[in-house]
């Protein structure tokens, strides 16, 4: 049980990594592409913007948690 | 050769060149300070291990629908290539410390030193450390010359980029004896950032059943436009660094 957990928690680690958010960004960005392009928009825009959303907010967020550990050594 | 034998053969030569240096620097820590045998096994061992792991996966990926390998390889491309972005990223503005391999090699060794060594002829400890390096660092390049190969249909020339980027490396660092610590190891995390996210981004739209305007020309656009906005997101960050650390300065 404890090396399947193990297991398991490496996989996540390999996939997801540092932050999740960018790979449940990468998700709902293609799931919307997938339902725009299944009602017959031209959806591919979706993903460019979709994936300039997803890391630019992950680089703010990584930004943002170095700048208050700075401050909190200062 | 066509431009996406050139990009597969970019990427995972790439790809696979920035991680054999990182798994170079803790082979030669511990074979370095330990002796070679056991930590040589572990490389073999590993080796071996992602072997089986392309044995196995290999005839799995490719026998999957064209479509569903689509969408998936490209959302699995997609995550790869922003994890790598975003450390290149932080990395390139001042917000994460650069990947190091001298202060690596400095840790790793000492920690090789301070482990007591075993009786017997075998050493467990740089056999794990060899294996588990070797390991770690190669299953990306698997999972990136499997994913990318087979979309492209051509994980021969995948597997052939990745294994030349591995011997090149190898053959250097046995001839230097010490990390290649002047691999620019940054820069090549973001260019192959850039064109697993390129990729991926263009597979996954197709996988998800939409179509770019211009067909494969588009690829073309996206490799410019992230490479363009991955620059200025760094040079952003660097700057917003910069004033946030005279900031406090102050």
């Amino acid at each position: 049980m404890r090396q399947l957990r193990a297991l398991g928690a490496f996989a996540y680690d390999f996939v997801v990594g540092d932050d999740w958010r960018m790979a449940l960004g990468v998700v709902v960005t293609l799931a919307l592409v997938a339902l725009g392009a299944h009602h017959g928009f031209a959806a591919w825009w979706l993903a460019p913007l979709g994936v300039a959303v997803t890391l630019g907010t992950s680089l703010l967020r990584a930004a943002r948690a170095h700048s208050r550990a700075t401050d909190a050594a200062d | 050769m066509s431009n996406g034998a050139l990009a597969l053969l970019a990427a995972t030569f790439l790809a696979a060149g920035v991680e054999a240096v990182e798994a170079l620097t803790i082979v030669l820590a511990v074979g370095l300070t330990r002796g070679w045998r056991s930590a040589l096994i572990g490389v073999a061992a590993a080796f071996a291990v992602l072997v089986v792991v392309v044995a196995a996966l290999g005839p799995a990926v490719t026998a999957i629908p064209l479509s569903v390998l689509r969408l998936v390889v490209g959302a699995l491309l997609l995550i790869f290539g922003l994890q790598w972005l975003r450390k290149a990223v932080l990395r390139g503005a001042g917000l994460k410390a650069l990947h190091d391999e001298t202060a690596i090699f400095a840790r790793e060794a000492a920690a090789a030193r301070e482990t007591p060594p075993l009786d017997g002829s075998f050493d467990g400890y740089a056999f794990t450390v060899a294996f588990k390096g070797v390991f770690l660092e190669g299953l990306e390049v698997v999972f990136i010359v499997l994913t990318f190969g087979a979309n492209q249909g051509n994980v021969r020339l995948a597997a052939l980029g990745a294994l030349a980027a591995v011997v090149i490396v190898v053959v250097v660092g046995v001839a230097a004896r010490a990390p290649l610590a002047r691999v620019p190891e940054n820069t090549l995390k973001l260019v192959v950032g850039v064109l697993l996210t390129s990729y991926g981004m263009f597979w996954g739209v197709e996988g998800a059943g939409a179509h770019w305007p211009g067909g494969d020309v588009a690829l073309l656009g996206l490799v410019a436009g992230t490479a363009v906005a991955v620059l200025a997101a760094t040079a952003v960050l660097r700057r917003w660094a910069t004033s946030a650390t005279s900031a406090v300065a102050r």
